[in-house]
């Protein structure tokens, strides 16, 4: 029901990014899906990868803050409206949603769009009974 | 139980110390009045005899001993023997200015093994103990001094010295060590490090640590405590008056016995001088009165701290010092606000921040700012910016219902605040406030 995301914590400094993407590729780490939230200071790098304990220890290796988080991703149709399709179930049952990101793949014809909230198992069980498809961590892996 | 190392003088009744004490100091003063010419001329400007200091009680009549005495006799104008009986030198590091170099002959370093072998025994180590010393060997008194004290006790010493602090960890699992020495920050780093390499305190033989040389603050010792699975003690001490083992902590860790047999010590206001009761806070002063080569007189450490005669639960009857709380001169005043960084140091870990922390003072269009440079650590990360800023928004509160004004708080990523692998540097003042 819920798929693993890694959140790093990265200084706005030059060159961070390519430091610590360069080693996720060294160690073969596959990354599915990114976003940064960022301050004028440092941001929070999360990451969706193919493995989650692979890239762990490659990032605490490197001396970098890493948590895992439980967070729902939710497989849509590429088409228009069905991303707002969600959003309203959502809103209209008052979940709020921390954060959202969305990555599209190659091989499916389809997108998923990551969602943070604070009830995963609730968000789970009303997108459901909607007829909304959440991706397992199996699907992820077979991306 | 309570170990000493010399029962006898640990735990004398305080008369018989005090005794003790103004039979060496009488000697110590005739000592240095015949042999220092500094000595001889402040007492002599000051109108006072050898001859009127009788006892213990009449030390307040001596003028006072600055750091910048030292430096002015530099390099061996307070040595009080010919420096044919000198046997070993050592220096201070000189980062608050030009270095001092002392002196010791062999009975001080006699006497310097004995109190460094109190703080041993008094945690409980001895003959069976490896006692691994990663402060640095040379001329700062940290190695050496910790070294004496462990072939004192007769301790399997591991002279590890500092730096390559990877190596450290390897030496640590396979010698066994079972007490490290170095500087707090330090201990921290090794803790780290330790981490990092994916071990835990189960995978080294460490139960305690004498730490020393910087200040550092309860908040510190917990987390050093926690992060090498050890009881983390304080020892107490400064080149100019022996080095490491002026004061030591016992195991019921609430303040350093002073070694009164051979020192004593003042609280007096910075300001006037004036001899404070017990329990006031103050600059801390000592006073050798053993040492033959290099022994001073009311010597203004700097230190700010409370002298305690509360029976300790040890047994010592020594009196306690409290850790120091700063030093003068790391006294900033940011704001016409005195702040010292310990200060700092003990909201950041109350809040769960690490203890690598950094301030940097400036002044931007004549007003003083404050930033607070510290690492995240992974009890504060989340990975929501909500939750962050919060914990943010309470450290800035903190600081500022503590120091009555506002900080800028900026989070770094670990282990990009510089490490010492000597004392550590927590304040970059970087507002022009001389014209030199």
């Amino acid at each position: 029901m819920t798929i693993n995301q890694l959140s790093v914590f990265i200084e706005n400094k030059e060159g961070k990014l390519a430091d610590l993407t360069s080693s996720l590729a060294r160690e073969g780490v596959d990354i599915r899906a990114m976003s940064v939230a960022d301050t004028q200071d440092f941001g929070i790098l999360r990451l969706i990868v193919n493995d989650t304990d692979r890239a762990v220890n490659v990032l605490k290796e490197s001396g970098c803050i890493v948590s895992v988080t439980q967070v729902l991703a939710v497989s849509l149709e590429d088409t228009p409206g069905s991303l707002a399709k969600v959003m309203r179930i959502l809103s209209d049952n008052h979940i709020s949603v921390e954060y959202v990101y969305a990555f599209i793949t190659r091989r499916q014809e389809g997108a998923y769009v990551v969602f943070r909230v604070a009830d995963n198992q609730a968000a789970a069980e009303l997108l459901s009974s909607h007829g909304v498809k959440l991706a397992t961590k199996q699907d992820i892996d077979a991306i | 139980m309570s170990h000493y190392f010399q029962p006898e003088i640990e735990t004398a009744p305080v008369e018989q110390l005090r005794a003790m004490q103004s039979e060496r100091l009488v000697k110590t003063v005739k000592h240095v009045y015949e042999n220092v010419p500094l000595y001889r001329e402040r007492m002599d400007a000051a109108g006072i005899k050898p001859e009127d200091i009788t006892c213990a009680d009449d030390l307040y009549k001596l003028p006072f001993t600055y750091k910048q005495d030292l430096r002015d006799t530099y390099p061996y104008g307070m040595m009080a023997v010919p420096m044919t009986d000198v046997v070993e030198l050592h220096a201070s590091s000189g980062t608050t200015g030009k270095q001092i170099v002392v002196g010791y002959t062999e009975n001080d370093l006699k006497s310097w093994a004995d109190i460094v072998a109190r703080q041993l025994y008094a945690i409980g180590a001895g003959k069976d103990d490896y006692i691994h010393v990663s402060y640095g060997y040379g001329l700062f008194t940290g190695g050496f001094g910790l070294h004496l004290g462990a072939q004192r006790v007769g301790a399997t010493t591991i002279p590890v010295s500092s730096g390559n602090t990877p190596r450290q960890i390897t030496i640590l699992k396979d010698f066994g060590s079972t007490v490290l020495c170095c500087t707090p920050s330090y201990a921290l780093y090794i803790g780290e490090t330790l981490e990092q390499m994916g071990l835990t305190p189960d995978d080294i033989s460490l139960k305690a640590g004498i730490f020393g040389a910087e200040p550092w603050t309860e908040g510190m010792r917990r987390d050093i405590e926690k992060k090498l699975g050890i009881k983390a003690y304080d020892i107490y001490g400064l080149t100019e008056i022996m080095g490491p083992g002026v004061a030591f902590e016992c195991e019921e860790q609430t303040g350093m016995h002073v070694n009164e047999d051979h020192f004593i010590v003042e609280v007096i206001d910075p300001d006037t001088g004036k001899v404070l009761p017990e329990g006031e806070e103050g600059e801390i002063v000592f006073s050798c009165i053993t040492k033959e080569a290099f022994p001073l007189l009311r010597y203004r450490t700097r230190d700010i701290g409370v002298l305690t005669r509360k029976a300790c639960s040890c047994g010592r009857t020594f009196v306690k010092m409290s850790k120091p709380r700063g030093r003068t001169d790391d006294m900033l005043i940011i704001r016409g606000v005195n702040v010292f960084p310990s200060q700092i140091e003990t909201v950041l870990i109350q809040q769960g921040y690490s203890a690598n922390y950094q301030l940097i003072v400036d002044r931007v269009n004549n007003t003083d700012t404050l930033e607070v440079r510290v690492e995240m650590s992974a009890d504060i990360f989340s990975d929501t910016m909500r939750n962050i800023s919060k914990k943010e928004h309470e450290l800035k509160e903190a600081l500022k219902s503590l120091l009555g004004l506002s900080a800028k708080v900026t989070l770094v990523e670990p282990q990009t605040i510089e490490r010492s692998i000597g004392k550590a540097v927590r304040v970059i003042d970087n507002r022009k406030l001389h014209d030199n």
